[in-house]
């Protein structure tokens, strides 16, 4: 059998969070009533005029720097053109033939180690607005039109076809997400559609140099989505090569109920966009100087922090990968470093526990009810031995749920772990009289069921009871006895 | 003499003067609308009420002892491709009959600022498309001079209307000559101003790289005043242009001793009216006395204006008419499938056959296969059109030839031959191309009706321009010749 290899390049669009649009005064917040933030030049309107925002060229050059890009010396606007009722002027402000930056990389780990991932341009446009229709778009009876979106600046990063797996595809984006949150030019919400990812996938034999005929997938709007519709399309088109069938250049959607991709425009059928440059628009031109100063201010990115993280802080690699895929989890981190030194134990806390509740809950971390100086705090309680290991994940979920003080919960709920000989001592004495069987088989040698009278001591002090104190106290009665 | 045939800077002596009113002028304005209208049909919209209120104003602030801007309570007539707040703006098109726009055009506001008079919307051939003004959506303007012949186009009712009396001043806009093709075959004084030099914020686009507003007035002086109001930076216009905006009242001095003007010779040759050529060579004789150094040069890229203008100007309407979709405002087709075919519908009947056949032109130049061909190879002609002229004005201080290669033509004549009517334009596009100023003034008459004579200029030179045309002015009669209406 053929073994097949996978290209896939893909094509990011990343909503730039400046306060107003790219070409007029509107605000860009999210989730206003439906067009309020529209004007006569967002809007379209006959006779209107674009006039750049700077702020975008400024965000754009941020985000090309830190993904490695040459920034242009001389760029220019385009105008692409098709109709679309969500297109108020029927063509985009967009980059053609000089974008605003070109040639960067980024490195994502890969089973074989760390690949480096080219990316082709990045070039800034506007969004268009919203349609929503009455149910499905087959049926509805009429469809509105929200305007609120269009204007608003996006950047698109272009990806050498460099990836070679669903996993490569979206391991790059995760990566290409911590790198634009970190430069603080975009959010990045998937979810919210200010992170959005088109997919150009194709197969060929393994060894072979030729590209096969490529298909664009659109629609992916999560992570999970990117990862399983590449998976689909990848099979669909192995089957056809397998069955001797050509396999159609065209734009597909990914149906993320149905799980398969569906076409949804051939290649005949493609737009024609007859780009020509924006005549309404004076080119860009970018000075060496402007360059440098938004140079200077570009912050810490995930790579360097994570090589810091393992120097400074001595944490795993890994750990100090998946601490630094987020900036916020790291300014989290950082926070909590700064004031309590062990930095794995941290690591362990904010991976585990803190992870598992934020994503019970899809929320982030900006969003978490527990502060860095109350983890610290309640770790500082668990090195007191004022309360153990286990409690401690009980005092955590408590923390998380009402955001209050570790301290204030294990007082009001009397979690103080007990160390106290005399208190322990009368536990022990019970357990042990009341189960003769298991004192038997321990004298018999049996050292298991030290486990079990150590498990019983536990359960009746109500998990309270110091368990290196339980495990001393019952070692050394039954060993007198 | 009435109201209405004075210049606009005559009715400001009698008004600071108190010697007439605002609303006097005004109201002899509108009852002069009322009387020849019927015949020339300049008039889009008529905007009687708000005139008279603005009038009244500046009588308020006269009688107040307020100075008052030499074109304060001034009538002003408007193509109707500047947006007007609250007013009707079509672009004589059926696809924006209705269209009202929430906001005024940079001009318009600057006109509202000085308090001049804006009279109302003047008819134009649709989207500024056409040399006749024939191609209105709604009827064509006549010429003042012989209403069975074409007004010029596209800005045919704003020249019109100056020319009988109509109004005091106008506006129109300018992409290939449309301000001074009509301003020719009118009679009355138009001018073209530098690319940049006037915002075009709130001129619906017809060719944004070629588009330029521009003022029309009985006389140059008028034209100076105007362009006074209209020229400088908008930071809502990129293209617009930050420089020092004279006084360019200050050029119009009678004196041309030692100006160097070059007559190009491939605007006096084949195909050029002989009686037009006539004209031209007695206005540069007419030069030559005053002391001008009138010399024949040459601007050898000329012959390949026209090619590229017809590739550049529609590409870019293609795109900037694409916007007329029926979504949001103005005419939308009724009983339609889905939302393609609202698109195919409302174009289809909202958009006349010169619109339809330019935008067919500039899809065509942009599409993939055929982009550098035709729009990118006409990008490079253009280049070389620019570089012609920066060569000439090396050695010459303005450029002078025929407005237009023919007198005005009877309505109906070229309807059905668009080459020929593109011809009209062959003497006034490549201005627009090389982005310089230029003006028409009236040069005499051919067979009872008016030539038009062309002063072409260096970049932001407009003052040399007024100079020479107020000169030319001075020293003639043709500027008193006016039609019989």
């Amino acid at each position: 059998m053929v073994q097949y290899e996978t290209v896939i390049g893909l094509e990011v669009h990343i909503e730039l969070k400046t306060n107003t649009k790219i070409f007029c005064s509107c605000s860009t917040e999210f989730g206003a009533e439906p067009n309020h933030h529209v004007c006569p030049v967002c809007m379209g309107l006959p006779g209107v005029l674009p006039v750049l925002n700077k702020k975008v060229v400024e965000y754009g050059i941020l985000a090309g720097l830190a993904l490695n890009c040459q920034i242009a010396r001389f760029s220019k606007f385009d105008r692409k053109n098709y109709f679309y009722p969500d297109l108020p002027k029927a063509y985009q402000i967009s980059q053609y033939d000089l974008p605003l930056a070109e040639n960067g990389y980024l490195e994502i780990n890969t089973g074989e180690g760390v690949k480096r991932i080219g990316i082709t341009r990045i070039h800034m446009e506007e969004d268009a607005g919203k349609l929503v229709h009455q149910g499905s778009i087959s049926t509805t009876p009429y469809s509105l039109v929200d305007y609120n979106r269009t204007g608003v600046p996006l950047i698109e990063i272009v990806s050498e076809p460099d990836l070679r797996s669903p996993e490569e595809a979206r391991a790059y984006v995760e990566k290409l997400k911590a790198i634009i949150q970190y430069t603080d030019v975009s959010d990045c919400k998937m979810q919210e559609g200010s992170l959005r990812c088109d997919a150009n996938v194709s197969v060929r034999p393994a060894g072979t140099e030729k590209l096969g005929t490529k298909t664009e997938i659109k629609n992916l709007n999560s992570f999970k989505s990117l990862q399983r519709a590449l998976e689909y399309e990848i099979e669909r088109q192995i089957d056809l090569l397998e069955e001797n069938e050509k396999i159609i250049q065209e734009t597909r959607t990914w149906d993320e109920e149905r799980g398969i991709t569906l076409p949804l425009r051939s290649k005949e059928e493609a737009h024609d966009y007859r780009y020509f440059p924006e005549p309404d628009l004076v080119p860009v031109e970018i000075s060496e100087e402007w360059v440098d100063s938004i140079k200077s201010r570009l912050p810490e990115l995930p790579d360097e922090k994570k090589k810091r993280y393992v120097e400074q802080y001595g944490l795993p690699p890994y750990d100090a990968g998946v601490i630094t895929v987020s900036k916020d989890m790291a300014s989290f981190f950082e926070k909590c470093v700064g004031i309590y030194p062990e930095a794995k134990t941290i690591g362990n806390w904010i991976m585990g526990d803190l992870s598992r509740l934020l994503n019970a809950r899809n929320m982030d971390i900006t969003e978490c009810p527990v502060k860095p100086e109350q983890l610290v705090e309640m770790l500082k309680l668990l090195d007191k031995g004022t309360i153990s290991g286990k409690i401690a994940k009980t005092v955590f979920e408590e923390m998380f749920e009402t955001g209050k003080d570790p301290g204030t919960i294990v007082e009001e709920k009397g979690l103080v772990q007990i160390s106290d000989t005399s208190a322990i001592e009368e536990l022990v004495n019970t357990a042990i009289e009341n189960n003769p069987k298991s004192v038997q088989d321990y004298k018999a040698g049996k050292k298991k069921a030290m486990g079990f009278l150590v498990g019983q001591v536990m359960k009746a002090s109500k998990g309270k009871a110091n368990p290196q104190v339980v495990n001393e106290l019952l070692k050394q009665k039954l060993d007198n006895l | 003499m009435e109201l209405y045939q004075l210049t606009a800077h005559r009715l400001h002596e009698l008004l600071v003067n108190k010697e007439v009113s605002s609303e006097e002028i005004t109201s002899s304005v509108l009852d002069r609308i009322k009387k020849v209208d019927e015949t020339v049909r300049a008039y889009v919209t008529v905007i009687e009420e708000n005139a008279l209120k603005t009038a009244r104003k500046v009588d308020g602030k006269i009688n107040a002892g307020e100075d008052i801007h030499p074109l304060s309570g001034i009538p002003v007539a408007v193509k109707d491709n500047m947006c007007t707040q609250g007013i009707r703006t079509t672009c004589s098109s059926r696809i924006l009959y209705n269209y009202i726009p929430p906001y005024n055009a940079t001009a318009i506001e600057r006109l509202s600022e000085i308090d001049a008079v804006i009279i109302g919307k003047t008819n134009m051939d649709e989207f500024a498309m056409g040399s006749s003004c024939e191609n209105s959506a709604f009827f064509p303007t006549c010429n003042p001079w012989s209403p069975d012949r074409v007004a010029g186009g596209s800005s045919g009712g704003s020249s019109a209307a100056v020319a009988a009396d109509e109004t005091i001043v106008s506006i129109g806009s300018d992409t290939g000559g449309s301000i001074r093709l009509p301003a020719a075959y009118c009679g009355v004084v138009g001018m073209k101003p530098t690319y940049g030099a006037v915002s075009r914020y709130g001129l619906i686009a017809f060719a944004s790289s070629l588009d330029q507003i521009g003022p029309f007035g009985k006389d140059v002086k008028d034209c100076a005043l105007l362009l006074n109001v209209l020229c400088g930076h908008d930071p809502k216009d990129s293209t617009s242009v930050k420089y020092n905006v004279p006084d360019y009242t200050t050029y119009l001095e009678n004196n041309v001793k030692g100006l160097k003007i070059g007559i190009p010779k491939e605007y006096m040759g084949e195909g050029i009216d002989p009686e037009i050529k006539q004209a031209v060579q007695q206005a540069t004789e007419k030069m030559a006395s005053l002391g001008a150094e009138v010399e024949e040069t040459s601007l050898p890229h000329t012959k390949h204006g026209l090619s590229a203008y017809y590739l550049i100007a529609p590409a870019e309407a293609s795109s900037n008419l694409a916007r007329y979709d029926g979504v949001r405002y103005g005419y939308r087709a009724e009983d339609c499938e889905d939302v393609v075919d609202m698109f195919k519908k409302t174009r289809s009947e909202g958009f006349g056959p010169e619109v339809k056949r330019r935008i067919m032109l500039g899809t065509y130049a942009l599409s993939a296969g055929y982009y550098d061909a035709y729009y990118n190879k006409a990008l490079k002609v253009r280049t070389l059109i620019k570089r012609d002229f920066d060569t000439a004005f090396e050695k010459y201080d303005i450029l002078m030839s025929p407005t237009s290669p023919i007198p005005p033509f009877k309505r109906g004549e070229k309807v059905d031959d668009p080459l020929q009517m593109y011809l009209v334009d062959i003497c006034t596009l490549s201005v627009n191309l090389a982005g310089i100023p230029a003006i028409s003034l009236p040069a005499g008459l051919v067979d009872g009706l008016p030539v038009g004579l062309q002063l072409m200029g260096k970049p932001f030179d407009e003052g040399t321009l007024l100079r020479a045309a107020y000169t030319f002015e001075q020293n003639t009669p043709y500027h008193n010749n006016k039609p019989s209406l």
